[in-house]
C-alpha cells in the first residue's frame, strides 16, 4: 500500500495532519508496528479521498450563502429553477466515483488487515492466549509454560499470534500503537495478529465496557529490543511465578479491580481450551483420547465455581 | 411478598447527589402543580390537552416531553464531562463507577429514545397532517395512546432515579453483561420495560402515519407531489414499522433470559450473546436514519422557504431518502467489525455502509443548489441548516472512515466513535429538530420566536458542539476509549478540559432557547402571525391560520403542484373566502389513552420489581380500558357550518379581509398583518 503513487502523495500530507494533532504520542497516529502503521495510512488515505467531496461542500455552503444572501439584489434570482439533468448527473456520479475508489481500497485493506491473517515474517511467531476476566487480563504463553496478569512481552520484529476469549462479560483486546482490536467473548475464540517494529512499552486496554472495574482493565505490552531481553523477561516470570493450577485460576477469576501485574509459572495444560469449553456444556462427553479426557476434567473443575454468577 | 423485590433500601436516601436532584425535581413539580391549581387550570388541561386527540396538541405535548428529557439527558452529559475533567491522573472524581455507569447509560437511552424520538414524533404530528391537507391522523385515538405509552416509559425511566437504580450496561445493554449473572438488580429491567413500552408506542405511531399519508392526502396530491418533509417522515415510518419489532423481539428474549431462565443470550447453556448484538443493531442502525431522515426533510423545507425558491431536485430527494432507508437496513454489522466476522463479511458491510454516503451527498448538493440563485434570509432555521450542512459533512466523513474495517479496528469504541455519532445526531437530527421548532413554532402557537435569542442559541450550540466534540475526535486518535470512569494519561487532560467547556457552552445554548420561549411568550402580541404564513411558505400548512383551527382546513384544498400553497398564492386563490361551509367530521376526545398509559406504568413497575399482584392489576386495567373503549359510541361528531363560519370569519378579519363585502379579486392577498418580505 505504501508503494502506490497516489498513496505516496497522500503520505506527503500526513506530517501536516500529524502536526495538527500535536501531542499524538501514544495514540493510533503514532504507530509502532506494521499493522498499526498500515491502519494509520489507511485512515489518512480514506480521509483525503473523502475531503475531495467534503471540502467543496463546505466551501460551496459559505459561498452560496454569501452570494445569494437576500440583501444582494445584484445576484440572479430564479425562484422556479429546480431541476437540471446535468447537475443531477454530476451530484450522483461524483460521490459514486469516490465511493467506488473507497470501496476498492476497503476490499483490499479489509483482507490485508484482517486480524485473523497471520503476518508474513521469517521469524517464528510467539503464541499468546488471552483471557479477559473481571477485571483484568490473563496472558498464557503455552509454548513457554508461563502466564501473566496485566503484562505482556515479546521481542520486536517477531509476530505475535493471539488467541482470545473471555471468562466474564465481553471485552475488547486493544493495544492502540500496535494495531486493531478484537472482541473477547465467553465461549468463543477470536484471533489477532500483531507485531511491534520498535522496542518500547505500549499501553493496552479493554475498549469494550464490561462493568464496574472496566476502567482499571489496563496492561502494558513490552516490546523488547532483542530476543535475549525477552528471554530474560521469561526467566523473570518463571522465577517469580506461582503455579497457575486450577485452584489458582479459580481464585484469580473472582472479580477484582485494578489488579497489579502478577506472574505465574506452569499454567495448567490446555487451560485456555478449558476456559472456552466451560461455556459449552455437553462437549466434554465426546472426549475420547487421554488428552481430551484431561481437558474435560479441567473444564469441569473450572465450572465448579463459575465466575459468571455472583 | 407483597412488594416483590422492593424494599426501603431501593430508595437511595443515603446518596446526597441523588437526594438533591430528586428534591429539586420534586420541588419544581410541586410548584408547577401548585400553579395549575392556583389558576384553576386542571379542567382546561384535562379537557383541552391530556385527553385531546388533536394531532397538533399531541405533537406539542410530545415536544414538551422531549424538552424536559433534553434537560435530564443533558444534566447527565454535564455530569459525565465534569467527572472526566476531574478524574484525571489518579483522581477518582465525584462519581464512583456504580453511579457513573448509570449516568452514561441513562444519557444514551434518554437522548435517543426519550428526547430525539419524541421531538421527531412531535414535529411529525404537528406538521404532516397539515402538509397533506388532512384534518387529523387516520386513527386519532391510537395517536393519543402512542403518546401516553411514551409518557408511561418516561415515568419508568425517571422513577429509576429514586426507586432502585438504572442499568449499568451502556445504552446498548449487551449481554452477557446485561444478563442476571452480571446485572442481578432491577436496572436492566427498568431499561427493557421502558424501551418496550415506548417502542410499542412508536410502532403504533408509524402505522398511524403511514395510513394517514397513504389514505388522507388532499385531493389532487399525488405521492410524488407530497412535500419533502412528509416524504422523509414516510420513509422514517417505513423504517420504524420494519425495525422496531426487531428491538421488541430482542428485548423480549433478554427479558425471558432474566425472568424465566431462558438462555438466548447467556454465554453458557447454548446461548449466544452475539445474536443480541446483531438484533440490537438490526434495529439500532435503521433507528439513526429514523432520527435523521425527518431532519433532512426539515432542512429541505427550511432552505427552500428561506431561499424563496422551489426545492432543487424534489424527485431526487425522495429517491435519495428511499435509497438511504433501504441501505440503512443492510449495514448493521458495521457496529461490530471487531467481532471477528472475517474479511469478506466485514468488507461487504463496510462497502454497503459507504454507499449510503452517495444519496446523502446528493442531498447535500441538492440543498446547495436550492440556495443557488436564491434570496436567502438568515433566520434562525437557516442558521441551523447551514450549521448542519457544515457539521454533518464532517460527521458523515468520519462515519465513512469508520465504515472502513481496517480503520475501524483502531477507532472502534474510542472517543472518536463518540464524537462521530454525536456529530451526526446533534449536527444532523437535533439541529434539524431545532430548525423545525423555530420554523413551525408560529404555526403551532400563532406567534414567532424571538430571533435574537434564537441566533444566540444557535451560536452557543454550534461553538459548544465544536468545543465539546472535536477534542473527542483527538482523544480517539490518542487511544482513549469510551465509558471510562477515570483516566491516568496526562496527554488526554487538556482535551478533556476543553470538552467540558464545550458542554458548558451548549448549556448556554439550551439556556438561550428556554429564555427565547419565555421572552417570546411575553412579546407574543408583537410577534403575532396573523396571516398564517409568516415565512412566505410553499406548502399547505401555511395556508391555514396560525394556530390552525382544530379542524385544520375549513375547506379541504385541491392540490395541483408540489409547492401547493405557492401555487395557490400565484393563482390568486390563497385567501379566497368560501361561499358556504360544509359540516366537518371530527373525532371526539377520549381519556382512554391516559388510563391505558397509567395502567401500563403500573404493569411495567410491577414487572420490574416482581410485584405480581400489581402486574395483574395493570394488565386487567389495560384490557378493561380497551374493552370500555370498544363499547364507547361517542367517537366522533360534526362541526356545524355556522361554527366553522364564525371561526373562519375571525381569521379573515384578522387579516383585514372584509368577508361581507368580499369580491374574488381580493383573494390573492391579506390586507393587514406582517406580510413576509424577501429581506432578512
Amino acid at each position: 500500500m505504501r508503494n502506490s503513487r497516489p498513496t505516496r502523495l497522500l503520505w506527503g500530507l500526513s506530517p501536516v495532519v500529524t502536526a495538527l494533532l500535536t501531542g499524538c504520542q501514544g495514540g493510533i497516529l503514532d504507530p509502532k508496528g506494521q499493522v498499526a502503521a498500515d491502519e494509520k495510512s489507511l485512515i489518512i488515505t480514506a480521509t483525503v479521498l473523502m475531503l475531495l467531496v467534503v471540502i467543496p461542500v463546505i466551501v460551496m455552503t459559505f459561498l452560496f450563502a454569501w452570494k445569494y444572501r437576500a440583501s444582494n439584489k445584484d445576484a440572479i434570482y430564479t425562484p422556479k429553477w429546480s431541476h437540471s439533468n446535468k447537475i443531477e448527473a454530476v451530484v450522483w456520479i461524483i460521490p459514486i466515483i469516490i465511493v467506488s475508489c473507497l470501496a476498492v481500497v476497503t476490499w483490499n485493506t479489509t483482507h490485508k488487515l484482517d486480524p485473523y491473517r497471520p503476518l508474513d515474517s521469517d521469524k517464528k511467531p510467539i503464541n499468546v492466549q488471552v483471557v479477559a476476566m473481571n477485571w483484568k487480563w490473563l496472558f498464557i504463553y503455552p509454548d513457554l509454560n508461563i502466564a501473566t496478569v496485566n503484562q505482556l512481552a515479546f521481542p520486536k520484529n517477531v509476530p505475535v499470534n493471539f488467541r482470545i476469549t473471555s471468562d466474564a462479560a465481553m471485552n475488547s483486546f486493544f493495544i492502540p500503537q500496535l494495531g486493531g482490536q478484537i472482541y473477547a467473548m465467553a465461549g468463543m475464540e477470536t484471533k489477532l495478529h500483531l507485531i511491534a517494529n520498535e522496542a518500547g512499552t505500549y499501553k493496552g486496554m479493554s475498549s469494550n465496557y464490561s462493568g464496574a472495574g472496566f476502567s482499571g482493565m489496563k496492561f502494558n505490552a513490552i516490546a523488547t529490543e532483542t530476543p535475549e531481553q525477552f528471554d530474560a523477561w521469561v526467566q523473570k516470570v518463571r522465577a517469580a511465578g506461582k503455579s497457575l493450577n486450577a485452584d489458582a485460576y479459580l481464585a484469580l477469576a473472582k472479580p477484582s479491580e485494578n489488579n497489579p501485574v502478577a506472574f505465574y509459572n506452569m499454567p495448567e495444560p490446555r487451560l485456555f481450551d478449558a476456559v472456552l469449553h466451560k461455556y459449552m456444556a455437553g462437549r466434554q462427553s465426546l472426549a475420547a483420547t487421554d488428552d481430551e479426557l484431561k481437558l474435560a476434567a479441567l473444564t469441569k473443575r473450572l465450572c465448579e465455581t463459575p465466575a459468571v454468577k455472583e | 411478598m407483597l412488594l416483590g423485590k422492593l424494599t426501603l433500601d431501593a430508595i437511595p436516601y443515603k446518596e446526597p447527589i441523588i437526594v438533591a436532584a430528586l428534591s429539586g425535581a420534586g420541588l419544581l413539580g410541586l410548584v408547577v402543580l401548585a400553579l395549575i391549581t392556583k389558576f384553576g387550570k386542571w379542567g382546561y388541561l384535562w379537557k383541552e390537552w391530556l385527553t385531546s386527540v388533536d394531532h397538533k396538541k399531541i405533537g406539542v405535548m410530545y415536544i414538551v416531553v422531549a424538552m424536559i428529557m433534553l434537560l435530564r439527558g443533558f444534566a447527565d452529559a454535564l455530569m459525565m464531562r465534569t467527572q472526566l475533567a476531574l478524574a484525571t491522573d489518579g483522581h477518582l472524581g465525584v462519581f464512583p463507577p456504580e453511579h457513573y455507569d448509570q449516568i452514561f447509560t441513562a444519557h444514551g437511552v434518554i437522548m435517543i429514545i426519550f428526547m430525539a424520538m419524541p421531538f421527531m414524533t412531535g414535529l411529525m404530528n404537528i406538521v404532516v397532517p397539515l402538509q397533506i391537507g388532512a384534518r387529523d391522523v387516520a386513527f386519532p385515538f391510537l395517536n393519543s395512546l402512542s403518546f401516553w405509552l411514551l409518557v408511561s416509559a418516561v415515568i419508568l425511566v425517571n422513577l429509576s432515579l429514586g426507586v432502585g437504580n438504572f442499568a449499568r450496561t451502556g445504552w446498548v445493554a449487551y449481554p452477557p453483561l446485561s444478563e442476571l449473572g452480571f446485572s442481578p438488580d432491577v436496572g436492566v429491567d427498568y431499561y427493557t420495560w421502558a424501551l418496550q413500552i415506548s417502542g410499542i408506542g412508536t410502532t403504533l405511531t408509524a402505522i398511524n402515519f403511514l395510513v394517514t399519508i397513504i389514505k388522507m392526502r388532499a385531493p389532487g396530491m399525488k405521492l410524488m407531489q407530497m412535500p419533502i418533509f412528509t416524504w422523509t417522515c414516510t420513509w422514517a415510518n417505513v423504517l420504524i414499522v420494519a425495525s422496531f419489532p426487531i428491538l421488541t423481539g430482542a428485548l423480549a428474549m433478554l427479558s425471558l433470559d432474566r425472568y424465566l431462565d431462558f438462555h438466548f443470550f447467556t454465554a453458557e447453556a447454548g446461548g449466544n450473546a452475539m445474536m443480541y448484538l446483531n438484533l440490537f443493531w438490526a434495529w439500532g442502525h435503521p433507528e439513526v436514519y429514523i432520527l435523521v431522515l425527518p431532519a433532512f426533510g426539515i432542512f429541505s423545507e427550511v432552505i427552500s422557504t428561506f431561499s424563496g425558491k422551489r426545492l432543487f431536485g424534489h424527485t431526487s430527494m425522495i429517491v435519495a431518502s428511499g435509497v438511504i432507508s433501504v441501505l440503512g437496513f443492510m449495514v448493521w454489522l458495521h457496529h461490530f467489525f471487531t467481532m471477528g466476522s472475517g474479511a469478506d463479511v466485514n468488507a461487504f458491510f463496510g462497502i454497503a455502509t459507504m454507499v449510503i454516503s452517495v444519496p446523502t451527498g446528493v442531498k447535500l448538493f441538492n440543498w446547495l443548489f436550492t440556495m443557488y440563485q436564491g434570496r436567502i434570509r438568515f433566520t434562525p432555521p437557516v442558521l441551523w441548516t447551514m450549521g448542519f450542512m457544515v457539521t454533518f459533512s464532517i460527521g458523515g466523513m468520519t462515519g465513512v472512515l469508520m465504515a472502513v474495517p481496517g480503520a475501524d479496528f483502531v477507532l472502534h469504541n474510542s472517543l472518536f466513535l463518540i464524537a462521530h455519532f454525536h456529530n451526526t445526531i446533534i449536527g444532523g437530527a437535533v439541529f434539524g429538530y431545532l430548525a423545525g421548532f423555530s420554523y413551525w413554532f408560529p404555526k403551532a402557537f400563532g406567534f414567532k420566536l424571538n430571533e435574537k435569542l434564537g441566533k444566540a442559541a444557535f451560536w452557543f450550540w454550534q461553538s459548544g458542539f465544536m468545543f465539546a466534540f472535536i477534542p473527542l475526535y483527538i482523544l480517539g486518535f490518542l487511544g482513549m476509549t469510551r465509558r471510562l470512569n477515570h483516566t491516568d494519561n496526562p496527554a488526554w487532560d487538556p482535551w478533556l478540559y476543553i470538552a467540558c467547556v464545550g458542554a458548558v457552552l451548549i448549556a448556554c445554548g439550551i439556556g438561550c432557547q428556554l429564555l427565547q420561549i419565555v421572552v417570546s411568550i411575553r412579546d407574543r402580541k408583537k410577534l403575532a402571525d396573523v396571516t398564517g404564513d409568516p415565512w412566505n411558505g410553499h406548502t399547505l400548512e401555511w395556508s391555514t391560520s396560525s394556530p390552525p383551527p382544530f379542524y385544520n382546513f375549513a375547506v379541504v384544498p385541491h392540490v395541483h403542484d408540489i409547492d401547493a400553497f405557492t401555487d395557490m398564492k400565484e393563482k390568486g386563490e390563497a385567501y379566497k373566502v368560501p361561499q358556504k361551509y360544509a359540516p366537518i367530521h371530527m373525532p371526539s376526545n377520549t381519556a382512554t389513552g391516559v388510563y391505558i398509559g397509567g395502567f401500563t406504568t403500573l404493569l411495567g413497575f410491577a414487572l420490574i420489581w416482581h410485584i405480581w399482584w400489581l402486574a395483574i392489576v395493570g394488565l386487567v386495567g389495560i384490557i378493561g380500558a380497551m374493552l370500555a373503549r370498544a363499547y364507547d359510541n361517542n367517537l366522533d361528531y360534526y362541526v356545524q357550518p355556522d361554527e366553522v363560519e364564525a371561526i373562519e370569519r375571525a381569521h379573515f378579519e384578522q387579516m383585514g379581509i372584509d368577508v361581507d363585502n368580499y369580491s374574488e379579486r381580493d383573494a390573492d392577498k391579506p390586507r393587514r398583518g406582517s406580510r413576509p418580505t424577501t429581506t432578512a
